[in-house]
């Protein structure tokens, strides 16, 4: 995690002035913020509303304003569920659902995103099931999800959800074979070396803007 | 030669013993009788889903879609990638249109692409199943392979969120999409044209990240069918299609509920409405069988003596 710190560090250091000027720069499609004219639809639109600390609308209020901890350590972004909702619906046609997404990435990149955070756990868990071969093996897929913290709670979220794991065997929708060996691309090692050099690109382009 | 040809995204869920391999057989059936040949895009790989962000960059999200549009332009020219799941369709489109308006994610795309021999030539059109029906084949045409009706059948449309926003089906609204309504119509279905929770999101991948969040949404969805005497649920996406299905036990385990709404896809309607029979079209998949859908699925079809 240390290089994250750092990655965090010199982010606050080259954009002390400016956390507008930092997402512009740096979270995926953060050049969008400055449009919002805060006209509050996006804030009615989410679908667990509720359970967002800070809307949409206020995030981008937040940024502007300058609250680059109160933001990327928010649980908020991590909430989003990409029903699109917002982007139907905002009058500026911001892609918010993306600048959520760009965020939550953002603050992980960084290292700053809120610890033991479940959906953080299922994104980084999905992805690396699915490079691994190439597409998603289910099971494995929900057996890490179940087992992320640990044997017992895994065991425990397991059982809780025997039932329906049981259903969708006989429905025959779960294969128990795919623990072993499950649907793969045959190219795998020609994809492994492609995110590779997405990847390099990548950190080339985000280096630029350090 | 079959009448129209297609380059299949399948996705992984609707793979071989997936969570929505009853969608694919039902797919699979309805294709057939329409005179639809799909051709699955050789070794696709996964699309990333939406829930891939925290983990994975913008370049590398679009450069997962971008080969599976490079390999279906080299082995299947000139045909448009059908998708049957709302978030690969959703992915590509995006990738697609983001592309498209940079000139340089372009030139980054192809450079990681070459790692694995492809190149994207920006040709391919990404389309959703629901799209081919409604605008390839058309409502009159879809009518054409029945030899069933759905018996008025009562139908709640569950549209959901990604095939419907932010691209959604073109000429519908985002709040009151009318196709698959009409679908059911076209059927003998009866739609239940006022079920007001059509558009509501199911919590989506975090269902599995905030059960009781999401699972509050499946309870919404599922109660209001049944306030307007739905016999089942009918949905276009194979997310919508597990979560509101599979976690109806959960909620009744928890909060004392009895949901038990059957929650099928379209294609299986018309799988059945074409003759399929159970297994044709899917209904051996279901966790939640519809007796009603059964039941049609068993009739014998008279046949035409003329
Ligand atoms: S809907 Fe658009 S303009 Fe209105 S507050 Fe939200 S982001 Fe800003
Ligand atoms: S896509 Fe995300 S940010 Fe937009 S309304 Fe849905 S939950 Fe809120």
């Amino acid at each position: 995690m240390g290089n994250m710190t750092e990655l965090n560090e010199q982010a606050l250091a080259k954009y002390r002035n400016s956390f507008l000027h930092e997402v512009e720069e740096r979270v995926e499609e953060g050049d969008w913020v400055k449009m919002c004219m805060q006209c509050g639809v996006c804030a009615g639109s989410c679908t667990f509303g509720p359970h967002w600390e800070h809307s949409p609308q206020k995030i981008f209020m937040m940024i502007r304003a300058g609250k680059r901890e109160e933001v990327l350590r928010s649980d908020s972004m991590w909430m989003c569920t990409s029903c699109y909702n917002c982007v139907v619906r905002c009058p500026r046609k911001l892609p918010i659902t993306q600048i959520m997404h760009g965020l939550a990435q953002y603050a992980h990149r960084l290292g700053v995103a809120p610890k033991m955070q479940p959906t953080r756990d299922l994104s980084l868990i999905f992805w690396n099931n699915c490079i691994k071969t190439g597409r998603v093996n289910e099971l494995r897929f929900t057996l890490s999800l179940y087992f992320k913290d640990g044997l017992m709670a895994g065991i425990r979220q397991a059982l809780s959800m025997q039932s329906i794991a049981l259903a969708l065997l006989m429905a025959k929708r779960l294969n128990p074979l795919e623990f072993f060996k499950g649907h793969e691309c045959k190219d795998k090692a020609g994809i492994h070396r492609m995110l590779k050099k997405a990847q390099e690109i990548e950190s080339r382009r985000q280096g630029a803007h350090k | 030669m079959a009448k129209k040809e297609y380059a299949f995204y399948p996705g992984c869920s609707s793979q071989l013993r997936g969570s929505a391999s009853n969608y694919l057989v039902s797919v699979n059936t309805m294709c057939e009788k329409l005179d639809v040949k799909l051709t699955p895009i050789p070794d696709w790989n996964c699309c990333g889903a939406s829930i891939s962000y925290a983990a994975a960059g913008e370049l590398t999200r679009h450069v997962m879609t971008a080969r599976n549009f490079a390999l279906a332009e080299q082995h299947l020219p000139g045909q448009d990638i059908v998708a049957t799941c709302a978030a690969c369709w959703l992915g590509g489109r995006e990738t697609k249109d983001k592309l498209d308006a940079s000139s340089q994610m372009m030139a980054d795309t192809n450079e990681a692409l070459k790692e694995a021999g492809l190149h994207y030539k920006a040709e391919a059109q990404m389309r959703h199943m629901v799209e081919v029906l409604v605008e390839d084949i058309g409502y009159e045409e879809m009518k054409k392979p029945m030899v069933k009706s759905l018996e008025g059948a009562k139908i709640a449309g569950y549209v959901g969120c990604q095939t419907n926003r932010p691209f959604g089906i073109a000429g519908e609204s985002f709040e009151n999409p009318l196709y698959l309504d009409k679908l059911v119509e076209t059927m003998g279905g009866e739609a239940l044209t006022k079920y007001e929770q059509k558009v509501t999101c199911c919590g989506g991948s975090l269902a599995f990240s905030e059960p009781a969040k999401s699972q509050k949404q499946i309870r919404d969805i599922v109660e209001s069918a049944y306030d307007h005497g739905a016999e089942m649920i009918v949905t276009p996406c194979p997310l919508c299609q597990a979560n509101v299905e599979i976690y109806q036990s959960e909620i009744n385990r928890k909060q004392g509920t009895k949901l038990a709404m059957p929650v099928v896809y379209y294609s299986q309607l018309m799988a059945v409405a074409y003759g399929g029979n159970a297994k044709q079209a899917g209904l051996d998949g279901q966790v939640i069988p519809s007796k009603k859908l059964d039941e049609i699925a068993a009739k014998v079809v008279p046949v035409a003596t003329k």
